[in-house]
C-alpha cells in the first residue's frame, strides 16, 4: 500500500522539504568546493603551501560528501516517484555539476603532487585566471539555484556564465602565449607544463559552460 | 423492470462505458501517463465523480438534449444510442477526432427523419450554437487561466520539489471536477435518450427518494465506471505523451477550462442564480469535452504567444461538427430500418 500512497505526492509529510533541503546542501557544496579552490591556488601563488595542502585535503572531504549526497537525491528522486516531468533534466544537471567538482578537485590535486614551478611574470594571469574560473562556477549555482525555484531568472545568471567562460578561455590564451614566448623560461618541459595547469583551471569554467548549456535547455522546458 | 427494457438499455450502457473508456482519460490523461497520480486512484476518483455528476445535475443537459427530438420508444432510444456508439467507436477505430455529443446528436436527428417528427430547429441551433462557443469559451477561460496561474507561480517561487506536491494536489482536484462535470454534462450523451421511455420507477429507501431519472443516471454513471475501469488506461497513456507535451501545469489549466465550460452547460443552479440576475444564462445542452478541450490548448497557446499554434486541431474541430453527426444520422436511420422491418420493433409511435 504504501508506494502508492507516497506516490500521490508525500502530501502528509514534510519528505518534499527535506529533499530540498539536500539538493540546497548539495549546491552550497559545490560553492564551497569552488571557494576552497578559488582560496588553495591563492595561497599557491603566495608560496603558503602547507596552507594550500590544507584545503587540499579539505577539498577531497567536500566532494566525497557531495558524492554521497548526490546519489541519496537520485535515489529519492526514483523511490518516492518525484517530479517525473523533470526528474530526468534534474539528474542530468546534478551529474554533470558533480564533473564541476569532480575537476575542481583535480586540478587541486595536480598542483599538490606536481608542484608546478610558477614564475612571478605568470602569477598575476594565474590569480585572474583562478578568480573568473570560480566566478563563473558561483554564477552557475546561482543559475542551478532560479532553476528550482524562479525559472524566468536563470537565463540572466547563465549570460554571466557564459561571460565568465569566455574570459577565462582568453586569460588562458594569454597565459599559454606569454608562457612560451618567455625566455625566462629556458626547458620545454616546464612550457608545457604550465600550459597544463592553464588548461586544466580553465577546464573547471568549461565544465561549468556545459551544464549552463544544459541548463537553458531545461529552463526553457520548463517554462510555462 | 422488464428483461427486454434491460436489453434496450444495454446500447446505452455501451455509449457509458464508451465515455468512460474514452472521455474520462481526457481527464486524468496527463496525470497518470506520466504517473504523477497512479491509474488506480484516478479511476476511482473519476467513477466516484462522474457518476455524482450524472445524479446530482445530469438531468438538466438531458433535458435540452430531448428538445431536439423525444425519442419515444425503447427500441427506438436503443437504436439511437446504438448507433451513436457505434459511430464514436468506428471513428475513433479509425483514428478521426470524435465526441458523444456530435454523434448523439446527429442520430437523434436521423430518428427524426425516419419517423417523421420535426426537428426543433431552435434546439438544434441552440446545440450546434455550443459547439462552436464550446471551443471558443474553453479557448478564452484556458487564457485567462493560464495567466492568472503564471502570475500567481511567479509571485510565490516554490522550489521545484514542492510544486510538484501541489501540482498532483491540482491534479486531483482539476481531474474531480472534471470528471463531475463530464458526469453532469455528458451523462445526458449516455442515457438521455432513455429519459422519455425510462423503465425504472421512483423509490423511496429510508426516506430518501430516488426519482427513475435519477436511477437511470445512476445506471449509466455505473456504465461508465466500467469504462474507466476496464479500458481507459490505455487511452490516459495515449494521452499522456500526447497531451503532456504542455507541461503538467498547463495541462491542468487545459482539464480546469475544459470542465468549466462543460459546468457552465450543466449547472442548473447556476442558470437559475444568472436568470434571477438578469444575467444572459447558458443553455443546458450538451457540450463535446473533447472539442473544449481543444478549445483549451489553443486558448493556451495563444496565451504563449501563438507560436505553437497547432491549425490541425482546428481542422479536427470542423471535421467533428460535420462528419460525426451527418455519420450518426445514415446509421441510425438505417438501423432503424432494420429493427422494424427485420426484429419487427416498434421504433417510433
Amino acid at each position: 500500500m504504501r508506494p502508492r500512497f507516497e506516490a500521490l505526492g508525500g502530501i502528509f509529510t514534510s519528505r518534499t522539504k527535506s529533499l530540498q533541503l539536500e539538493m540546497d546542501r548539495y549546491f552550497s557544496l559545490i560553492d564551497e568546493g569552488v571557494l576552497m579552490l578559488q582560496e588553495g591556488i591563492k595561497r599557491y601563488l603566495e608560496d603558503r603551501v602547507d596552507e594550500f595542502e590544507l584545503k587540499s585535503r579539505e577539498i577531497d572531504v567536500v566532494e566525497h560528501e557531495a558524492d554521497k549526497l548526490r546519489r541519496q537525491i537520485k535515489h529519492r528522486l526514483y523511490s518516492e516517484m518525484l517530479i517525473p516531468d523533470s526528474r530526468g533534466d534534474v539528474l542530468g544537471l546534478l551529474e554533470t555539476l558533480d564533473n564541476v567538482l569532480d575537476d575542481t578537485k583535480h586540478v587541486m590535486q595536480q598542483f599538490s603532487i606536481e608542484k608546478p614551478q610558477i614564475p612571478e611574470f605568470i602569477r598575476e594571469d594565474f590569480r585572474e585566471l583562478n578568480e573568473v574560473t570560480v566566478k563563473s562556477v558561483l554564477e552557475l549555482t546561482l543559475a542551478v539555484r532560479a532553476f528550482f525555484r524562479e525559472v524566468y531568472r536563470v537565463t540572466e545568471h547563465l549570460d554571466k556564465v557564459h561571460f565568465w567562460e569566455y574570459e577565462a578561455d582568453k586569460i588562458e590564451q594569454r597565459l599559454k602565449r606569454a608562457v612560451f614566448a618567455s625566455e625566462e623560461i629556458e626547458l620545454l618541459s616546464e612550457r608545457v607544463h604550465l600550459r597544463y595547469f592553464a588548461g586544466r583551471l580553465s577546464r573547471v569554467a568549461d565544465q561549468a559552460e556545459d551544464v549552463a548549456e544544459r541548463l537553458s535547455v531545461y529552463a526553457i522546458k520548463r517554462h510555462m | 423492470m422488464e428483461v427486454a427494457g434491460l436489453l434496450f438499455l444495454s446500447s446505452g450502457l455501451y455509449m457509458g462505458w464508451s465515455l468512460g473508456a474514452n472521455d474520462a482519460a481526457n481527464i486524468f490523461g496527463a496525470a497518470v501517463g506520466t504517473r504523477m497520480i497512479p491509474f488506480r486512484s484516478a479511476a476511482v476518483i473519476c467513477a466516484v465523480f462522474i457518476t455524482l455528476g450524472a445524479v446530482i445535475s445530469g438531468a438538466g443537459a438531458a433535458e435540452g438534449l430531448s428538445r431536439l427530438g423525444a425519442v419515444n420508444t425503447l427500441a427506438g432510444a436503443f437504436v439511437v444510442s446504438g448507433a451513436a456508439a457505434t459511430t464514436v467507436m468506428w471513428m475513433t477505430r479509425v483514428g478521426l477526432p470524435v465526441s458523444t455529443t456530435q454523434a448523439i446528436v446527429g442520430a437523434i436527428v436521423g430518428w427524426n427523419l425516419y419517423s417523421g417528427s420535426p426537428t426543433d430547429s431552435t434546439a438544434l441551433s441552440k446545440i450546434v450554437g455550443t459547439w462552436v462557443y464550446g471551443p471558443i469559451l474553453g479557448a478564452a477561460i484556458a487564457f485567462v487561466l493560464f495567466f492568472v496561474v503564471r502570475t500567481v507561480l511567479r509571485r510565490v517561487k516554490v522550489h521545484l520539489i514542492t510544486l510538484d506536491k501541489y501540482t498532483r494536489f491540482a491534479m486531483i482536484f482539476a481531474g474531480a471536477f472534471g470528471a463531475y462535470s463530464l458526469g453532469a454534462n455528458n451523462m445526458a450523451n449516455v442515457v438521455g435518450v432513455f429519459v422519455p421511455v425510462s423503465p425504472f420507477r421512483d423509490f423511496t429507501f429510508m426516506g430518501l427518494t430516488m426519482t427513475g431519472v435519477q436511477q437511470l443516471f445512476l445506471v449509466g454513471g455505473l456504465a461508465t465506471a466500467v469504462g474507466v475501469a476496464t479500458y481507459s488506461k490505455k487511452v490516459m497513456m495515449t494521452i499522456g505523451a500526447h497531451l503532456y507535451k504542455l507541461s503538467p501545469i498547463t495541462a491542468i489549466v487545459v482539464i480546469v477550462s475544459t470542465a468549466t465550460v462543460l459546468f457552465l452547460f450543466a449547472s442548473e443552479g447556476l442558470k437559475l442564480w444568472l436568470d434571477s440576475m438578469g444575467l444572459p444564462s447558458f443553455p443546458l445542452v450538451p457540450v463535446s469535452q473533447s472539442q473544449a478541450a481543444v478549445g483549451s490548448v489553443i486558448g493556451v497557446s495563444l496565451a504563449k504567444g501563438g507560436r505553437n499554434l497547432n491549425l490541425v486541431l482546428l481542422r479536427h474541430i470542423f471535421v467533428g461538427w460535420v462528419a460525426t453527426p451527418v455519420a450518426a444520422a445514415i446509421l441510425c436511420y438505417v438501423a432503424l430500418f432494420f429493427m422494424q422491418n427485420v426484429f419487427m420493433q416498434t421504433v417510433y409511435r
